[in-house]
């Protein structure tokens, strides 16, 4: 590709999702991880019991991603063909289960808020 | 209840994380020039992606000069989603923009078409009459499909009630064209597809269409009702060996007929028949869905200004461009973008991309007294689509070679989902973004 950079990456997302909503969405991601480090460094401590729901909500947010992406782009898993496809069909999932288990994870401590667990 | 306290963070590690991303992206971006202080005149004739595109590359780089853009189409065509629509993928709105859309302000665009170009006397004559003088002309007027050439065909018959289809012709044409592939493929019978002698935009999309037909085919459980007769121009199926043997294996692997150097002349809509040119002599075949893809030309205008090759292409009138510099090997005030350039290869929008920074290079550097360095190595690519949900990221350069831009990770020659990924979702915001300068 001719001059590909990270400026040009954000012109092609700017132009998929539009402009406003490729920002809004940007900026829930960086607020979600945000308040992820933020009760991280709240607490001082990852609670294993967040950690664990959080993980448990994980192959919902796989399969939840696999699923927009083929439904998006009219595809279905009959279509994946070489050890690339099977790599980003699994960034996909990974990302879809990694988004979920923060956000699941943060919704539960900005919830209880600070507490020490029993 | 146990804890990780091995995994605590820090105040300072969260904010020298979001310290180190920043600097990153600030990093990443393109070290823009200076504007180059001038009051040239630029003349684009055409506005669909490589008009429009070099417009707001030129506005960005040159500080003063008089832009004008010559275009009588109001509607802008993502021509790229024309197969996509003719497959039932997308409506006929998915190709639809306003010209006005794409072209940024400080650039006058004049809603005209050229009727006279003449590189003597630096002038273009409008359809409307004015007279537009010019330091430097950017021929980037596309090509204008030859319907006439093919006897017996008008494109009002394009539809399901005649079996013909006409994606080419425009994004209506190509839902109708998509109407009448869908009653093909539910009644069966015989499909004929093809290419033209002439030069062409997007020499994939023929062969896209017939393996797409198929599969639909294929899909709705109708396979062994239809029939499929690829028609190639030459004795090869894609003007890359490479590729035209994959092509060859894939058509064979999914039961496809293909034959050689047969060129449709005429087409009887009523009796539903086609008539080809071969060595041996016309051939006539009959069609219950023909897809017809007409010989293309230089526009009028362009084939009668003197700057077409005197030798070559004498039947289509490309401009006689350098094939590494874009410049007009006569008028080097001239240059071209896209499919008007007579370059042995690159009749698409990926070839538009590659073009764009070589003539910008050119342009911008004589206007400041330097030489151009950029040089075009006839890059193109096209994501061949196989059938819905697969595609090959085809991509080579004048030479024939393979050139991809993901080696060892996307295989040129392979079907991948990926790349019906970046057909189906990348390519048009890609486009999109070509257009305004940013890709």
């Amino acid at each position: 590709m001719e001059e590909f950079s990270l400026l040009t990456m954000i012109a092609v997302f700017e132009e998929m999702f539009g402009i406003a909503l490729f920002w809004i969405m940007v900026s829930v991601a960086v607020v979600i991880t945000a308040a992820w480090v933020f009760v991280l460094v709240r607490d001082r401590s990852l609670s294993f019991r967040k950690y664990l729901v959080a993980q448990l909500s994980m192959p919902f947010g796989a399969v939840a991603a696999v699923w927009f992406v083929l439904w998006i782009t009219n595809s279905g898993l009959a279509d994946i063909g070489g050890p690339i496809d099977w790599l980003v069909l699994l960034g996909v999932a990974a990302l879809g289960a990694v988004g979920l288990g923060i956000l699941v994870y943060v919704v539960q401590s900005l919830m209880r808020g600070r507490q020490s667990e029993v | 209840m146990r804890e990780f306290t091995d995994l605590t963070a820090s105040r300072r590690a969260f904010l020298g994380l979001a310290a180190g991303g920043i600097a990153m992206a600030a990093g990443a971006g393109a070290v823009q020039a200076r504007p180059v202080r001038t009051n040239a005149r630029i003349l684009i004739l055409g506005a669909g992606a490589g008009g429009a595109a070099i417009a707001n590359r030129l506005l960005s780089r040159l500080d003063g000069a008089e832009i004008t853009i010559l275009d009588g189409r109001s509607q802008h065509w993502y021509q790229p989603g024309f197969t996509l629509i003719a497959a039932g993928l997308r409506g006929a709105n998915y190709a639809v923009s306003g010209t006005g859309d794409w072209l940024p302000r400080g650039v006058n665009w004049i809603n005209e078409y050229a009727a006279g170009i003449d590189p003597e006397s630096n002038s273009v004559t409008t359809t409307g009459g004015q007279r537009l003088e010019y330091d430097y002309l950017i021929v980037a007027t596309g090509l204008t499909l030859d319907w006439e050439a093919i006897e017996g065909f008008d494109l009002s018959l394009a539809g399901p009630d005649t079996g013909i289809s006409a994606h080419y012709a425009g994004p209506d044409y190509a839902e109708a064209s998509w109407r009448a592939l869908d009653k093909f493929t539910d009644a069966g019978g015989v499909g004929l597809f093809g290419r033209p002698a002439t030069e062409m935009k997007c020499a994939g999309a023929p062969v896209k269409i017939c393996l797409l037909a198929e599969d639909i085919a294929t899909t709705k459980g109708n396979r062994d009702r239809c029939e499929f007769v690829y028609n190639a121009q030459a004795p090869n199926l894609f003007g890359v060996p490479v590729i035209h043997h994959r092509v060859r294996q894939i058509m064979d692997e999914r039961d496809i007929t293909y034959r050689y150097s047969h060129v449709l002349k005429a087409i009887d809509p009523g009796a539903k028949t086609a008539t080809y040119a071969t060595p041996e002599g016309d051939v006539t075949d009959s069609w219950d869905f023909i897809n017809v893809v007409p010989p293309q030309r230089a526009p009028q205008a362009v084939r009668e200004s003197g700057l077409a090759w005197a030798d070559r292409w004498t039947d289509q009138g490309w401009i006689e461009v350098d094939m590494q510099t874009l410049r007009h090997a006569r008028y080097p005030n001239v240059f071209g973008i896209g499919d008007i350039n007579g370059v042995p290869k690159g009749k698409t929008a990926a070839s538009v991309k590659f073009h764009l920074p070589v003539v910008e290079d050119h342009l911008v550097s004589e206007i400041a007294g330097r030489e151009g360095t950029r040089m075009y190595d006839g890059y193109t690519s096209c994501p061949l689509i196989t059938r819905v949900g697969r595609a090959m990221l085809v991509e080579f350069d004048y030479q024939d070679n393979l050139t991809p831009s993901f080696p060892g990770v996307i295989a040129p020659l392979e079907e991948l989902w990926i790349s019906w990924l970046m057909k189906e979702v990348a390519l048009k915001a890609t486009y999109n973004a070509m257009l305004r300068g940013r890709a």
